[in-house]
């Protein structure tokens, strides 16, 4: 099964190394493969902090999520409800 | 090193990260100078083994840098997810995976292999834009380099076992060493490497002890033992320095101390002169985390609230709630005083990431500030409801940046008109009785003050453009910059005229470049009579204390005398002389003269 969601990043500080993090972590609660892509670069492991912190979103960006396996929805709508709570950042 | 044992006041370089100044014996931690690793070839048979050391060196790896998470201290609690970042960046398929693959395809050693890896890693980095994201690869480097230990075998020497009063002396200092130091022996550390995002350089301001990094030769001309003065503020390094200057640095210290009391006994004193006369010190800010700062320093209200942040920090226009939200909340926290909001003052060096203009030949010259908001009229209104909305809750002023001409100011007023209509028809808030100002900046307009001065409520005269603009200096070019002069007389004619101009029509005039805060400058502004002076925040408690100690009467009589003079050098001179006369302590202008933006800033 695979599924694919465009997210937008909205919070300030954009994807640093926080907000990274808990991408990795939520993506480990998962069996499905995760993947991101932004516009001109090749697609990303969305498991690799690194991968992801290269990838440079600043606010605004908007990207692909694709995820492979049987929890795949699961893991893009919780990844979804992440990106719009700004990761919890405060303010 | 020991040639260095005597050789004294050896100077170095490098990055101020966290502010003090601290004087004490140096403690050289091997830490990190990247060791010799060497590349070796593995039997066939022995690459399992291989894969299985590398592991291992993995796993403890983990362990360590869980432990020291867990021991952290209260106050780094915050940043703990430093440390989360970096047991991710030892799980991550980027390390492990591709070392282990590394070791498995080319037959190579786990240590090499690693090399290869982190390597690799680097130059995606260094290809980002973005300082911050730039800076992550050392959080790389500091994994791999335990795990590099670790995979050597050897013990890692653990920061927290020394419990001497010493400074910590080390190439690179990961997050997990900083946050094992104990605090409350050691004094400070300074670095060959790392830079002003580094997580360890926030750890350090979190732990508030002195530090310097980016020193780059720090542990090759340092011995283990030797003397060291720390100068967090400037981020200065003096290798065994000579008695001179450990006196002048003790007295440095001391004055610091001082001073930082002193901002506590003054901020509740009236800025007022010997003879009764008011000036009212506000701060300039840039974020909202500022202004309690602002609040602490004494300032009596935001004289000049730059809006141009959240315009850059992202890579679309603001929506104009986004700014509302933003306005409102400055407005209120400041209440009962004012806060003057600056629209739009973009162009030049700083021009919208997503507004490609065409490259300019000279952006100071260009399509900056009101005339880049009078080409774009949507943007430009979405700011002034957003401002206008927000001026519902709290004392708001509208302060418009370059304005160079009578006709430029009518065209801003009729979009203004627009928008205040707009906002009556649909029943917004807002209020009606908003002062409005422009900041004057342009030569052309101080020539025109007094036409300008009979159609708005304020001026706000902007020193750092001005002098710029005036004196033909682009500060930003090294060969010229030392002409750039706020003591020239042409300058100080320039804000007279405009002050005189304000005078006869009435009006309330600012002044807010680097000139309201240095304290060089403050007799001539209270001489020629500015209502208010905008400053950082930082700058607030000496200004005040200079006004405290003056005359209105004095300061005009020395302006006329300054008005005769007619050089810069020749006025320099003069303040210099007369302001020890007032303020003794003012002698030695350097080590009143703290640098950068940190809240002890003094001058500009």
């Amino acid at each position: 099964m695979e599924h694919i969601k465009k997210l937008k990043v909205i919070n300030d500080l954009g994807i640093h190394a926080r907000s990274s993090a808990r991408i990795v972590e939520l993506a480990g609660r998962y069996n499905s493969k995760l993947y991101f892509k932004k516009d001109g670069h090749e697609e990303v492991d969305g498991n690799s902090i690194l991968s992801i912190l290269t990838l440079a979103c600043p606010k605004g960006t908007e990207i692909d999520a694709r995820a492979v396996g049987e929890d795949s929805k699961d893991l893009l709508d919780e990844l979804s409800r992440l990106f719009q709570l700004k990761f919890g950042e405060e303010k | 090193m020991t040639d260095n044992q005597r050789a004294e006041n050896i100077k170095l370089q490098g990055i101020a990260v966290s502010p003090g100044i601290i004087i004490g014996k140096a403690r050289l931690v091997d830490r990190s100078k990247q060791k010799i690793v060497y590349q070796y070839l593995i039997d066939e048979k022995d690459l399992n083994r291989e894969v299985e050391r590398f592991r291992n060196a993995l796993l403890v790896t983990k362990q360590q840098i869980a432990a020291v998470k867990n021991n952290m201290p209260e106050q780094l609690k915050q940043h703990a997810f430093i440390l989360d970042t970096h047991l991710m960046i030892l799980d991550d398929s980027m390390v492990s995976e591709a070392t282990t693959k590394t070791i498995v395809e080319e037959k190579i050693n786990a240590e090499w292999a690693l090399k290869k890896s982190v390597q690799k890693i680097n130059k995606i980095f260094s290809e980002i834009e973005d300082e911050y994201l730039r800076d992550r690869s050392n959080d790389v480097e500091n994994v791999a380099e335990r795990i590099l230990r670790n995979l050597a075998g050897k013990e890692q020497d653990s920061l927290s076992v020394i419990n001497e009063r010493v400074i910590i002396v080390a190439h690179n200092l990961s997050p997990a060493d900083t946050s094992e130091l104990n605090t409350s022996k050691i004094m400070g550390f300074i670095t060959d490497i790392g830079g002003r995002t580094s997580h360890t350089a926030i750890m350090a301001q979190a732990l508030e002890i002195p530090a310097v990094v980016g020193l780059e030769s720090a542990t090759n001309v340092i011995s283990d033992g030797c003397l060291l003065i720390v100068d967090g503020y400037k981020g200065e390094v003096i290798i065994n320095p000579d008695v001179n200057i450990i006196s002048a640095f003790q007295e440095k210290q001391t004055y610091y101390d001082k001073y930082k009391s002193s901002i506590l006994r003054l901020n509740y004193l009236p800025s007022e002169t010997t003879d009764g006369h008011r000036v009212t010190l506000k701060a300039n800010v840039e974020f909202f985390e500022e202004i309690a700062a602002a609040k602490d320093h004494g300032a009596e209200g935001i004289g000049l609230y730059r809006t141009e942040y959240l315009y850059l920090r992202s890579k679309e226009i603001p929506d104009e709630d986004e700014l509302y939200k933003d306005y409102k909340q400055v407005a209120e926290i400041i209440l009962p005083e004012t806060v003057t909001i600056r629209t739009l003052d973009l162009g030049g060096d700083k021009i919208l990431t997503h507004y490609q203009t065409a490259k300019e030949m000279n952006p100071a010259l260009g399509l900056r500030a009101i005339r880049f908001c009078l080409k774009e009229p949507d943007i430009f209104k979405s700011q002034l409801r957003a401002i206008l909305r927000a001026s519902a809750h709290g004392n708001v002023r509208i302060l418009f940046p370059m304005i160079s001409g009578f006709q430029e100011f009518l065209d801003v007023k009729k979009i203004l008109g627009e928008v205040m209509n707009d906002l009556e028809s649909r029943k917004v808030e807002y209020d009606r009785d908003i002062k409005i100002g422009i900041m004057i900046e342009i030569p052309s307009a101080v020539t025109i003050a007094d036409i300008l001065a009979k159609h708005v409520d304020f001026f706000s005269i902007g020193t750092n453009d001005l002098i710029q603009y005036a004196l033909a200096i682009d500060r930003v070019n090294e060969h010229v910059a030392f002409m750039y002069e706020p003591y020239h007389p042409a300058v100080i004619r320039m804000i007279k005229q405009t002050v005189d101009a304000a005078r006869d029509a009435g009006i309330e005039v600012s002044l807010c470049g680097e000139m309201a805060g240095d304290p060089m400058c403050a007799s001539i502004l209270l001489g020629i009579g500015i209502d208010e002076l905008s400053m950082n925040s930082g700058s607030i408690p000496l200004i005040k204390k200079i006004i405290r100690s003056i005359s209105r009467k004095e300061a005009m009589n020395d302006l006329n005398h300054i008005m005769e003079l007619t050089t810069a050098r020749e006025i320099k001179k003069f303040i210099e002389k007369n302001l020890e006369r007032f303020i003794p302590e003012l002698k030695d202008k350097n080590t009143l003269k703290p640098p950068g933006n940190n809240s002890l800033s003094i001058g500009n």
